[in-house]
């Protein structure tokens, strides 16, 4: 028998809000829900998301399997070297760009400047026009970082010839990839090839690599769970916000670095690198995370999100279940923000960079509470940061005990974005990035917050629903 | 003319970010065309540079420095918007709103009140199934308030609602008091043991209403929708809330309220009550059939009579004599009644009793065709109307929400000569209006002097649905109608009999 008429009145009001006005009136609990069309009413992935749910137990089980998974994985800086030298399929005329795949001649600027910059360095043509011919003639192979085990941010180009720093997922044995941080201003990833940038570039390869390649042999590895950790309760997102982080890496290299580099100059220079950047943590806690979520790919079932990358036209999702060479995507959005002085939005390149792959490990945008040095960028107060922190836990599976936030009283943070969570509430995956300039090598023009596009998820939902034939 | 003002400020470090917040805040001051405070990195100088806001004092500055530089209109104080900035660049200590994180689905609202253990669903008819199957799914009972639910989505939530023991009330239920709580349109009533399951919401807000007024209180009312007495749903709910009051400690009479059912729900419902139900039951029919009573279930002939014999069996006092109110003669009449209805149950009412008084009766709520009205838009002879029905709330707030839908219809009745009373019913309590009467006076002091200046009597009898305790404020609703010279009738089969004999 139905116990209703028993119990105490405990509703939830989905609609009309003068009805849980009413409730509330009559000093019952209501909880509210902020209802829009699923969907946007989309038929089709109404009726997936229906699908889906006639194989809950097993998408709960792989999705757990996929969460227990990242939990285990333990990502170590353990060296540096040329990506030609480390990065398996790598050849001496592969360029790795950021995001899913795109072809030369629909890439955006910051982009394109970013490889005609990467081929001058490789000294495979001579001047921008001789770059061009070679790349129209095809003898360039792109490819997207990710398929080789590598992340980059903003344009995310790298070269055979770029140094790499190597994170390793010691529970693993796997590996994952990202170059050497260049800080602000006129940098290869916002699309800059100037002298200045390839000379920097020249340093990289030729002075700092080897530097720290040699300090990096001194040590088992440097634990960058640990530091992300403790740089999360040190207000840093570890996206847009990597100050304490930096300054904790550099505690343990500047030893290191002092105990390998006999001569003094050139270990001067290259912690000067270190010290004089406050993102060079940036490219350290971007592989690191994308080796963590490597370790949760090809779940069978699972629907959370191990990848999400923007090539600066488009924005690709992939998910654990529907395998590791499926992307999804859809034309990346423009970012809401600040812009420095002078430029505007008529100025922004499209969202772009495998930085996103911080937020799909449920740190950058999603630790935005902990970060409120930079809450400015979600639109004001510590408040609103924390809320957007609050409303990510809502589209995730899980906690992450490892990243404790002191703001939000030390709850862990949201981890394992569930594509069906996200498309059933609306809720899309805050990504807190730097502005592009839409022209290349003019550099970052602002800071701000974006969402994917909820099309990349109707679009796995649609093929998982295909997929696994339900 | 413009003008540049640029200052320095030696180690005055302030977070870059914050920094272009309050750049762009001041940019957006009047008179200002320009505006950069930011800490003089080689970065920033540049860019000062670049929009003309440099001097060689900027040029020299650290990366501890702050400089702030805009450019503005002649006529703009240059120490009003320092005084700004400096404000600005302290903080300020408000804003500290109490952010609610908004639940976006009912998971996630269940999630986080595992109490729950009712939703109340009111989004468009074609998302409302799936929403209460969702809360089936999640163990708790629905009222499912929209309507234009298929009659399958319909059938499938009731069975699965009656296999897992829950309730599924509605689709288009407006009324419940659930354990002394009222939900979506209700009234404010006393609680007692009389428990009313119902397939019509006026009409259970018609017998509480009357019941409060009698001085006797409600144990729970369930609402189940008005089709689930028909052959497709075979009154799943209503017997499911039939058992739960016969389960239920303080029910000790039971009404059910309904339209006419198919016979073999009818014939379904009778056997649940004669095996399964020892308490009293009264049953009213929104109908002129008369129906037969069975041993412990007696039928009332209107609302009012099913509130009357529900109370005098709850209080120990037989029942009363069955008032034979279908017996007269049909009579022809020149003058026509127009009856404009919110309630929907409370316009069945009035019509099945004016049908048995007089010829040429038409109503949209008729189960007989020919009675049904050629075109809604245009009265016919005697004309009861339930204005709430989809043709015309068609994206306009139901009549009981707002009673505007209705007042162009009255003045347009006002303007006949064939009309001769209006009957309006005006609903109170929960969801309803703030003020009904005080939303339609104007209009119906507007439709007599109209009437008048051709010469036609015309008299308007209202009735108003509520309760003292509702927060309406009943009776000044009903001085508001005597003022402006309406009859105002103490139930609503009284003011249609009032409208009868004012024929």
């Amino acid at each position: 028998m139905n116990n209703l008429l028993k119990e105490e009145l405990n509703v939830i009001n989905v609609g009309l809000k003068r009805f849980a006005a009413d409730i509330r009136s009559q000093e019952r609990k209501v909880t509210s829900v902020d209802w829009k069309p699923v969907a946007g009413g989309r038929k089709d992935v109404i009726e997936a998301l229906d699908k889906v749910e006639l194989i809950r137990d097993k998408i709960d089980a792989a999705n757990r399997e996929v969460i227990a998974r990242i939990k285990a994985s333990k990502p170590m800086l353990v060296d540096i070297d040329l990506a030609i030298n480390c990065i398996p399929k790598m050849k001496f005329n592969t360029i790795l760009h950021a995001g899913p795949p795109i072809e030369w001649k629909n890439m955006c600027g910051p982009m394109r400047g970013a490889i005609i910059g990467a081929v001058l360095f490789e000294n495979l043509a001579k001047d921008e026009k001789e770059v061009v011919k070679l790349i129209e003639s095809g003898k360039i192979e792109f490819a997207p970082c990710h398929e080789f085990g590598a992340v980059g941010p903003m344009a995310g180009v790298l070269s055979p010839s770029m140094p790499v720093h190597i994170v390793k997922d010691v529970t693993n044995n796997t590996y994952a990839y990202c170059s050497v941080n260049e800080g602000i201003g006129k940098v290869l990833r916002f699309g800059a090839y100037s002298e200045e940038v390839l000379d920097r570039l020249r340093y990289f390869q030729v002075e700092f690599m080897p530097v720290l390649k040699k300090a990096l042999a001194l040590t088992e590895g440097i634990d960058i769970k640990v530091i992300t950790a403790q740089a999360l309760q040190m207000g840093d997102e570890c996206h847009n916000r990597n100050k304490a982080a930096t300054s904790l890496l550099y505690r343990q290299l500047s030893l290191l670095i002092l105990k390998a580099e006999k001569d003094k100059e050139k270990a001067m220079r290259a912690l000067s690198i270190i010290a004089g950047n406050d993102h060079y943590f940036l490219n350290i806690s971007m592989p690191a995370c994308r080796i963590m979520l490597a370790a949760g790919q090809n779940v069978k079932y699972s629907t959370i999100l191990t990848v999400m990358a923007r090539n600066g036209v488009e924005f690709g999702i992939k998910v654990s279940g529907m395998g590791s060479d499926s992307w999804f995507d859809y034309d990346s959005n423009y970012i809401q923000g600040l812009y420095f002085p002078g430029y505007s939005e008529e100025d922004a390149n499209r969202d772009i960079g495998d930085s996103a792959i911080t937020e799909t490990m449920g740190i950058g945008g999603f630790a935005m509470g902990g970060a409120p040095a930079i809450v400015q960028f979600v639109g004001g107060t510590t408040d609103d940061a924390i809320a957007t922190s609050k409303r990510m836990y809502s589209i995730c599976t899980d906690v992450n005990p490892s990243y404790a936030i002191p703001a939000l009283n030390f709850k862990g943070c949201p981890m394992g974005i569930d594509m069906i969570k996200v498309i059933e509430s609306g809720t899309l995956p805050v990504i807190n990035t730097g502005i592009a300039h839409k022209k290349a090598g003019i550099g970052q023009i602002g800071a701000g917050i974006v969402n994917p596009p909820i099309e990349c998820f109707y679009k796995a939902l649609l093929s998982y629903v295909d997929k696994y034939n339900i | 003319m413009s003008k540049k003002i640029i200052e320095i400020r030696k180690n005055s470090y302030s977070d870059s970010v914050t920094l272009m917040s309050l750049s762009a805040d001041i940019k957006k001051t009047e008179g200002i065309i320009e505006a950069v405070i930011s800490i003089a990195t080689a970065m920033n100088k540049e860019l000062l540079e670049k929009v003309g806001l440099s001097n060689d004092a900027v040029k020299e500055c650290s990366e501890n420095d702050l400089v702030i530089a805009f450019e503005c209109e002649d006529v703009v104080e240059r120490t009003d918007i320092v005084t700004l900035i400096d404000e600005k660049l302290k903080g300020s200590d408000e804003e500290q709103s109490e952010q609610q994180v908004s639940y976006k689905t009912i998971k996630n609202a269940k999630q986080n009140n595992k109490d729950a253990n009712m939703t109340v669903i009111s989004v468009p008819g074609e998302y409302a199934a799936r929403e209460a199957m969702i809360a089936l799914k999640l163990g708790m009972n629905v009222m499912l308030f929209s309507d234009n639910v298929t009659i399958e989505d319909e059938r499938r939530l009731k069975e699965y609602a009656h296999e897992n023991e829950l309730m599924v009330m509605g689709p288009d239920c407006g009324t419940a008091y659930i354990n002394e709580t009222a939900l979506c349109f209700a009234n404010k009533i006393k609680n007692g043991t009389i428990g009313i399951v119902g397939a019509s919401g006026t009409g259970m807000q018609e017998i509480m209403v009357l019941i409060y007024k009698y001085g006797a209180g409600i144990s729970n009312a369930i609402g189940v929708g008005g089709r689930d007495l028909t052959e497709h749903i075979g009154g799943i709910m209503l017997i499911d809330g039939l058992r739960m009051l016969q389960a239920d400690t303080r029910t000790k009479t039971i009404v059910i309220v309904s339209k006419v059912p198919v016979e073999s729900v009818h014939k379904h419902i009778m056997k649940v009550i004669e095996d399964e139900i020892s308490k009293p039951v009264v049953i009213c029919y929104t109908t002129d059939k008369i129906m037969e009573n069975q041993k412990n279930a007696v039928f009332a002939v209107s609302l009012k009579d099913a509130a009357e014999k529900a109370v005098a069996i709850d209080n120990d006092m037989g029942i009363a004599i069955q008032e034979e109110v279908y017996k007269s003669k049909k009579t022809v009449s020149s003058k026509y009644i127009r009856g404009l209805y919110c309630g929907g149950t409370l316009c069945s009412e009035a019509y099945y009793y004016v049908r048995n008084r007089f010829e040429n009766v038409h109503s949209n709520v008729s189960r007989y065709s020919e009675e049904q009205l050629e075109d809604v838009f245009t009265s016919q002879g005697h004309t009861l109307l339930d204005l709430g029905d989809d043709i015309f709330t068609n994206g306009r707030p139901h009549p009981m929400i707002d009673p505007i839908v209705r007042l162009d219809r009255i003045l347009e009745e006002s303007r006949k000569k064939e009309t001769g009373v209006i009957l309006l019913d005006f609903e109170l309590g929960y969801g309803s209006h703030d003020d009904p009467v005080g939303a339609t006076i104007d209009t119906i002091r507007e439709a007599i002097s109209q009437a008048a200046s051709i010469n036609n009597d015309i008299k308007f009898v209202a009735y108003v649905c509520g309760t003292d305790a509702d927060y309406q404020n009943k009776k000044e609703q009903e001085k508001y109608l005597r003022e402006a010279g309406c009859i105002v009738a103490k139930s609503n089969i009284d003011a249609v009999k009032e409208a009868c004999r004012l024929i």
